[in-house]
């Protein structure tokens, strides 16, 4: 759209109809204009006609009765299933057993010497610190437990993801089928497929494992193929001339090449599987993520937030000692690296057995730190003033009340108002002015596909929370990117305040969020707020500072005051960085949609909520496809097309 | 310490070799955290209402300091329970509402679920506004008057109707055909989870705001923001047969446990004990509150009630 109002207004008719952009409204208006009286006069009706509904129910249900009543005695669970579930249970179990056995001493050191052999001693002492905090919270043992549970969906996820990824980098027949399926993991809301896993594996481990391969796996198949894809054209030429076999130039130079990206991969996993730990409690998980769930039971936020810090710690940790990893990766190998990896070996066998000799193999009880009183004393002071009543800007109440009244209702009314035909014109003219016409008809499949499960009113609900939720996303998002663009010290303190705002599982501030807003739409759009904002900060910042620096100098040399260096050139050089921005926006506050379903953001994520706590398949698995529509349609009409062929993975 | 750890460490290997053939049982697979240091465990799962945390903390605390038994505690929603209690993944559930549907499946159909007998405590789902609202309008407390004060009950949620809100979605609930059966001026809004619920109920009667919403006994938010039931039509039998016809008020249903039945037989102390644990109303809601609100800890909650109720829980023992 953009392009038609820069023109400026003095070219004729015949300059706008040489107009791409323009070309394709009015191929657009012209079908319009010879299909909408067709179905009009066919289906008569402002919303989805429900002709054109296809009820999954009835079989959905038959499918489930089927799956509980041949779970123990089919050969398909007897001889497949059942041994998939065995094995994750002992893996599980080994991993958890070993971690209590080197005792806590023995984990941290194990910890920290492996940070320092890969990423230096500051993160070697950040990791210690760390763990001593897990077990100072009173966490030790569901820490052991969720990260017995992680040691194992993240090595699962990677051989899954690194094979998927292979298969993806070495055929583009593979590559195209796979791309669909990956997207479609990633977007599907964990919620909506737990209650599947959970009817084939039952509640518990093996499940949760299951669920978090299926979330994890797919940053490890996009950067395995994009790593294969990526090597360098002429070093593969060299080897192929030395005449090996195909094989051979996988494992001595494709992979090789493709390390750093592999690393990534493993590294994306991580987080991906840590950001799924609480939502795997829901179905039984255990550990650290069943602590948050059962404090959030009680209202309790300081118990949440004790068992969510170590969550946030696990997950900075490992980021950024993979991170320093790959960083490393390719540097020159140090002298005596051997040595220090055997030193460090030495120490943690040396902390662990002095640890058993001492008896001193669980954290003791009297070396736990209370934080959950102190914490809940801050939150009911802070619910307790700023609810209501505060002199001339309001509470907080009045704000999400506001709102609610002033924005979602109009925008929702609005959308659920207009014909449906007329919303499948929209999302077609903008998916194909901002791309081709495969991206526009990507869209309004995913559009008509909403409609044809029979939930086109809750999703438009839905749609207009998410609409909301990302303006003001974007609003806060750029002020705050723009301001770190510009401030190195802004930006290294909002460093660990983004980090934070990223890795905390939503259902901690789940309470708080209410307390402040009420119960209702205004939360859970606060809630994804809340949860997508870093990304859209980062992704600013990091645009903004790539702008070419020649370039902000030609400008300040003409005189340009900041502010004019902002508007014309940093932020439209940095428009591909802004473009990203919007759509992770958009990604990530559909991601929360489920959680805004918890406190009171009804349409799809209550029903994907209320799918999988009465065990209806049906009602649970239709809106949960129905926001992966609401993704794609969202995916299609935001990102330009050239970027997501430069995707390419 | 270390034959311990042995032994296991020669069970996970023996396991390991067992399952690489032949057929897995789905039905007989423990928590990978159960058992961990040679001690006999019992898996317990509990609801997200504190009631239920009630229930499994004084169980858990009699079956640890009483009878040396580990227990681990799972947090699963009704419907998951029932079937993770059918797999034996939980060992039993001590507090369940009715769900006759599941009753039939697992156990007079598959026998996979035994039941546990009575807990002893009556539930009662209602509608209810909060007492400072009821003294004002004395009236407010029979449905047929609900409409004229539909304005009082007005939030941005629910426009121009009067707001009754409804909690997770896990709860049994007719309120979505009561309000049109019964033709009020209401609008249901779901709050989504039990936690929201209660926030956003301890909000309006710190300002004593009027509201309406579905809530059940025993619960503990009724010592710190007491609640008038609203009358809706009586209960009979039957009457909420058809889900979109129903117009009539929630029964009282005395709460229920089920055990898996493999562990019914052979759990041994466990489940003779789990069988005749049986408390009342007023044991439950001293409990949750010290741990709802007094925010103690469910064992140290449990230990308090334990220490002051001997006579009660040695019965359960025998």
């Amino acid at each position: 759209m953009a392009t038609i109002t820069a023109n400026p207004p003095r070219i004729g008719l015949p300059g706008l109809l040489k107009n791409r952009a323009v070309q394709k409204l009015l191929l657009l208006a012209v079908a319009a204009a010879i299909l909408v009286p067709l179905a009009n006069a066919r289906w008569a009706s402002g919303t989805w006609p429900s002709a054109l509904t296809v009820d999954f129910s009835e079989p959905l249900a038959k499918a489930s009765d089927w799956i509980i009543d041949n779970r123990d005695s089919h050969p398909l669970f007897l001889y497949f299933f059942g041994h998939v579930s065995n094995v994750v249970v002992i893996a599980v179990r080994a991993v958890y057993l070993t971690l209590l056995a080197v005792g806590w001493a023995g984990v941290t050191a194990l910890g920290a010497l492996v940070a320092w052999r890969v990423a230096g001693v500051k993160l070697a002492l950040g990791t210690a610190v760390a763990f001593l905090a897990c077990g100072l919270l009173g966490m030790w043992v569901p820490t052991m437990q969720t990260l017995a549970l992680m040691v194992v969906a993240v090595l699962a996820s990677v051989v899954v993801g690194a094979l998927l990824g292979l298969a993806a980098g070495l055929s583009d027949r593979m590559d195209r089928v796979l791309r669909p399926v990956l997207d479609t993991m990633q977007v599907l809301p964990a919620f909506a497929y737990l209650l599947p896993v959970v009817l084939v594996f039952g509640i518990g481990v093996p499940a949760a494992v299951l669920a978090t391969v299926i979330y994890a796996a797919p940053p490890m198949a996009r950067l395995t193929a994009l790593g294969l894809r990526g090597a360098d054209k002429e070093v593969l030429e060299a080897v192929e001339s030395l005449g090996s076999t195909a094989r051979q130039r996988l494992l001595t130079a494709r992979i090789p090449l493709a390390r750093k990206e592999l690393l990534l991969g493993v590294n994306q996993t991580i987080m991906m599987a840590l950001s799924m730990a609480v939502i795997a409690a829901v179905i039984g998980a255990g550990g650290l993520g069943d602590r948050v769930y059962q404090a959030l039971a009680s209202v309790d936020v300081g118990a949440a937030l004790a068992a969510g810090i170590p969550i946030v710690l696990l997950a900075v940790v490992l980021d950024r000692v993979t991170g320093a990893a790959g960083e490393k990766l390719g540097a020159a190998p140090e002298p005596r690296g051997r040595l220090g990896w055997l030193l460090a070996l030495a120490g943690v066998v040396a902390v662990a057995v002095a640890g058993r000799l001492a008896g001193r193999l669980d954290w003791p009880d009297a070396w736990v730190v209370g934080i959950a009183e102190p914490v809940n004393r801050a939150v009911d002071w802070m619910t307790a003033h700023l609810y209501s009543g505060v002199p001339v800007i309001g509470g907080t109440a009045d704000w999400a009340g506001h709102f609610t009244t002033w924005v979602l209702d109009p925008v929702r009314d609005g959308l659920q108002g207009l014909p449906w035909w007329s919303l499948l014109l929209i999302v077609a003219a903008l998916a194909w002015v901002i791309g081709t016409w495969r991206t526009a008809l990507t869209a309004v499949l995913a559009m008509a596909a909403i409609g044809v499960l029979g939930v086109w009113k809750p999703s438009l609900d839905t749609l207009s929370q998410v609409l909301a939720a990302v303006a003001v996303t974007l609003v806060v998002g750029f002020a705050v990117g723009i301001a770190a663009a510009r401030s190195d010290r802004l930006e290294r303190a909002l460093r660990p305040v983004l980090d934070v705002f990223q890795t905390m599982p939503q259902f901690v501030y789940l309470i708080p969020v209410v307390a402040l807003f009420g119960v209702g739409r205004a939360p859970a759009v606060a809630a994804a707020i809340v949860y997508a904002l870093p990304a859209v900060v980062r992704i600013t910042t990091q645009g903004l500072r790539q702008v070419d620096p020649a370039a902000l100098e030609a400008s300040g040399s003409l005189g340009a005051t900041s502010w004019q260096q902002l508007r014309q050139v940093q932020l439209p050089l940095a428009r591909p960085a802004l473009l990203l921005a919007v759509n992770q926006g958009l990604v990530l506050v559909l991601a929360v949609v489920v959680i805004g379903g918890l406190v009171g953001g009804g349409a799809l994520g209550y029903d994907v909520v209320f799918g999988l706590a009465q065990g209806d398949l049906a009602t649970g698995l239709v809106a949960g496809v129905a926001i992966v529509c609401l993704g794609l349609m969202l995916d299609r009409v935001t990102q330009p097309t050239e970027r997501r062929a430069k995707k390419g993975a | 310490m270390r034959v311990r750890t042995t032994a296991a460490v020669a069970a996970v290997s023996s396991l390991a070799l067992l399952t690489g053939c032949g057929a897995a049982d789905m039905t007989k697979q423990a928590s990978p955290f159960a058992n961990a240091q040679g001690a006999k465990t019992v898996t317990l799962s509990v609801q997200s209402w504190v009631g239920a945390q009630a229930n499994v903390a004084v169980a858990q605390y009699l079956l640890e300091h009483e009878l040396g038994y580990r227990v681990d505690t799972v947090q699963v929603d009704e419907v998951p329970a029932w079937d993770a209690l059918s797999q034996g993944r939980v060992d039993a559930i001590l507090e369940d509402w009715g769900h006759p549907e599941q009753e039939k499946r697992y156990v007079d159909d598959k026998k996979t679920i035994a039941r546990g007998g009575g807990l002893g405590v009556t539930g009662h789902i209602g509608w209810f506004v909060p007492t400072y609202l009821a003294k004002q309008h004395p009236d407010i407390t029979n449905w047929k008057n609900l409409n004229k004060y539909s304005h009082l009950f007005r939030t941005p949620e629910s426009g121009s109707k009067g707001q009754l809100m409804d909690g997770s979605p896990s709860y049994v609930t007719n309120d979505k055909a009561l309000v049109k059966n019964l033709k009020l001026d209401y609008q249901v809004v779901f709050a989504g989870s039990e936690a929201a619920q209660i926030t956003q109920i301890k909000q309006f009667a710190k300002e004593k705001k009027p509201f309406l919403t579905y809530w059940y006994a025993p619960q503990w938010l009724f010592k710190k923001v007491p609640m008038t039931e609203v009358k809706l039509p009586p209960y009979k039998e039957g009457c909420d047969a058809d889900p979109e016809k129903v117009a009539c008020a929630y029964p009282h249903t005395p709460l229920q446990k089920y055990l898996n039945s493999g562990f019914a037989k052979n759990g041994g102390k466990a489940a003779a004990f789990l069988k005749k644990f049986r408390w009342t109303t007023e044991d439950q809601n001293e409990v949750s509150l010290m741990i709802a609100e007094q925010k103690m800890s469910p064992e140290d909650a449990a230990k308090k009630w334990v220490d002051s109720h001997k006579s009660t829980w040695k019965k359960w023992l025998s």
